[in-house]
């Protein structure tokens, strides 16, 4: 076990699988001597050469298009979206195409795809380097989506994503970059996609969350002991296929839920897990299903006041937690 | 005639035997379409796209590549294509009747919307032109596994405005990658014509943005179609990088069962073209050195029809998926790969 940064743990894991299986390869802008304007491929073009961690034209599109060919082919491509803000041309090519190629084909043909984009905000980027884009996606069936928010998250997820057999949308948060550190095994394991994890124990209200806002409903609910407020955290970790089973438990436990996301409000993630447990719930929630999202403007912009007044954090979700306490 | 075009097919390497094949697919791509538009206007089945005056570019450029071992990405009028590369008209008729037995989609997609890995034949859609950066893809995967083969991908001239076709084409440039870009420009997206649609003169033009050859064919001329697709594969398994090619082609029929093609155009313009259609082009070529006659092409004919009514009736009376299996192969299942 070494403690290691989120952004070094995604580059573990792709380093990992890339000296397993030589099938797996990385393309995209900036990848490859200059290891990613992140940082998430640096040294991986030395050690495994401009081929496989292949530095792409300018192009989003043809970034996942050729990728989807190569894992038509059987390789294991990695699809590297510089931005989020950016992968809208490749829209058509993920949600027309890689999701689609399995059912289309009957399942003759697989697509076997990860596409690696960083989000969110809360690092001046304005409106075109801050995006959440998950619910541009969501709900498309054929994909994955998975977002961690730890470490040992983030390499597990993206060694399961690699060795799916289905197309799967990495998204990773910029913020959770530098600012998180945990534990990682030194070794090989998997997060399996599909499975929600609860982050912290309790059994006063329950906050479903997922990518950075997990750190923020952790720290509140540290904060909320003090208030004899006991709060369980769940990590949604994927968002597609939604793990019901742990949602549903989570929020029996407590009776009253928070969903909490940085994507804005209107047609997001929390609203279909807000649908899920006002489906097979009602009669077990003590008070109505609360959310905490970005606004619905079109992104965040940069000037400073601005940028702070949309983002979430830690004293923003510590006083809706309490009101959902104190309901 | 002289003696030299009386050989043209043996200079390139083809047999007689090989023409042969070549015109009777072609015919058979032809019988096909005709019968499927029967199909659709009697009411059997719902749609049916055309690729009627295609046909010859289609199997030249078939007949130049390397069956189950070259990869193809067809475009929805590629029926003569398919048929050169593995498919049978029983496979296409299973496809247009939607039924379960269909290797394409297993009646889950659109006539026209190839598909069979058997024959790497590579799962399209409608969307236009998405198949262009996927084609770059499978010859990335030939450079990275270092294996030799190439990828051909086709699309119309419409599809060469979509920004799937210029950015495929650039990364395919800029890595030199073994993949034939084949244009079947019949002049017609739906209902706009070349001149609204492109600012070059012609589409083989765009080639030389991004680095490498662009050539366009007469697409009624078989044996030239595939004298040029034959030289764009070996530049592409000698590592020189793709080839643009534009088969200068005519759409005959409307551009689906959907459309009134009289809208737009005249019946002068149409049949001025059948005037041009690459069959009986070949055909003449085919009498002309002695290898075909009258008989030859009767029996052929009747085979032909045989095939066709007994590919319908197979279609016809095969049965639908389940309508519970709708819901299957969203992703893998266990024990699927």
């Amino acid at each position: 076990m070494a403690m290691i940064t989120y952004l070094d743990a995604i580059r573990l894991g792709m380093k990992d699988e890339m000296e397993r299986d030589e099938n797996v390869f990385v393309l995209g802008e900036d990848v490859g001597l200059k290891g990613g304007v992140f940082g998430t491929t640096k040294g991986l073009h030395a050690q495994f050469g401009e081929d496989r961690v292949m530095d792409t034209p300018l192009a989003e599109s043809a970034i996942s298009g050729v990728a989807i060919g190569a894992a038509m082919y059987g390789m294991r491509p990695i699809a590297e979206m510089q931005y989020s803000d950016f992968m809208l041309p490749a829209t058509n090519q993920i949600i027309s195409e890689a999701a689609k190629i399995r059912y289309r084909s009957n399942n003759d043909w697989t697509c076997p795809l990860v596409v690696r984009a960083p989000i969110g905000g809360g690092v001046f980027g304005g409106l075109y380097h801050s995006q959440c884009p998950e619910s541009i996606f969501f709900g498309t069936p054929g994909l994955k989506i998975v977002v961690p928010s730890t470490p040992y998250d983030a390499k597990g997820l993206l060694i399961a994503a690699i060795r799916d057999p289905d197309p799967v949308l990495y998204f990773e948060h910029k913020k959770c970059y530098r600012m998180i550190t945990g534990e990682v095994p030194d070794g090989d394991y998997t997060v399996p996609i599909g499975k929600a994890d609860v982050k912290r124990d309790g059994t006063d209200i329950t906050v479903i969350t997922y990518g950075l806002t997990v750190h923020f409903a952790l720290q509140a609910a540290e904060e909320l002991v003090k208030d004899g407020i006991s709060a369980l955290i769940l990590d949604l970790r994927t968002i597609q296929p939604l793990d019901r089973d742990a949602i549903l438990e989570s929020v029996k436990k407590t009776g009253k839920v928070l969903i909490l996301h940085e994507d804005n409000k209107t047609g997001g993630v929390g609203a279909e897990v807000s649908a899920i447990i006002a489906e097979e719930l009602m009669y077990d929630l003590d008070a109505p299903i609360m959310r905490l999202c970005g606004y619905d403007v079109p992104a965040m912009p940069i000037s400073p006041p601005l940028e702070k007044f949309y983002m979430l954090n830690t004293e923003k979700v510590q006083e809706a937690m309490l009101k959902l306490a104190q309901y | 005639m002289a003696i030299a075009q009386l050989s043209k097919h043996r200079q390139l390497g083809l047999s007689d035997e090989q023409v042969i094949e070549m015109y009777r697919t072609m015919m058979l791509a032809r019988k096909f379409d005709e019968r499927g538009l029967i199909l659709q206007r009697a009411g059997k089945i719902n749609f049916h796209v055309s690729g009627i005056g295609q046909e010859a570019a289609q199997v030249g450029a078939a007949f130049a590549l390397q069956k189950q071992h070259d990869y193809f990405l067809p475009y929805y009028r590629d029926y003569a294509l398919v048929l050169s590369i593995g498919m049978t008209v029983k496979d296409l008729m299973l496809a247009i009747f939607a039924k379960a037995e269909d290797p394409n989609s297993g009646g889950r997609q659109m006539p026209g919307h190839f598909g069979y890995k058997k024959y790497n034949i590579v799962t399209g859609s409608s969307p236009v032109t998405t198949q262009v950066p996927h084609a770059v893809g499978f010859a990335l995967a030939a450079k990275l596994k270092k294996q030799e083969f190439v990828s051909f991908v086709t699309f119309g001239d419409g599809s060469s405005n979509q920004g799937d076709f210029h950015e495929g084409c650039n990364f395919a440039g800029v890595h030199k990658l073994p993949v034939i870009f084949m244009c079947e420009n019949n002049q017609y997206a739906i209902s706009v014509p070349y001149h609204k649609q492109v600012g070059c003169a012609r589409i083989a033009d765009r080639a030389a943005g991004y680095g490498f050859p662009g050539i366009a064919v007469d697409g009624n001329d078989v044996l030239e179609m595939y004298r040029v697709v034959k030289e764009a594969r070996e530049r592409a398994i000698r590592g020189e990088g793709p080839t643009l090619i534009e088969a200068i082609v005519y759409r005959v029929s409307p551009h689906s069962t959907s459309d009134d093609d009289m809208a737009y155009r005249t019946k002068e313009e149409v049949d001025a073209h059948i005037e041009n259609d690459g069959i009986p082009k070949f055909r003449k070529y085919l009498e002309e050195i002695g290898i075909w006659n009258e008989e030859k092409q009767a029996t052929m004919l009747q085979e032909i029809a045989q095939e066709i009514k007994e590919a319908t009736e197979y279609g016809d009376k095969a049965p639908f998926p389940t309508p519970e299996s709708t819901l299957r192969h969203v992703y893998a299942e266990e024990g699927d790969v």
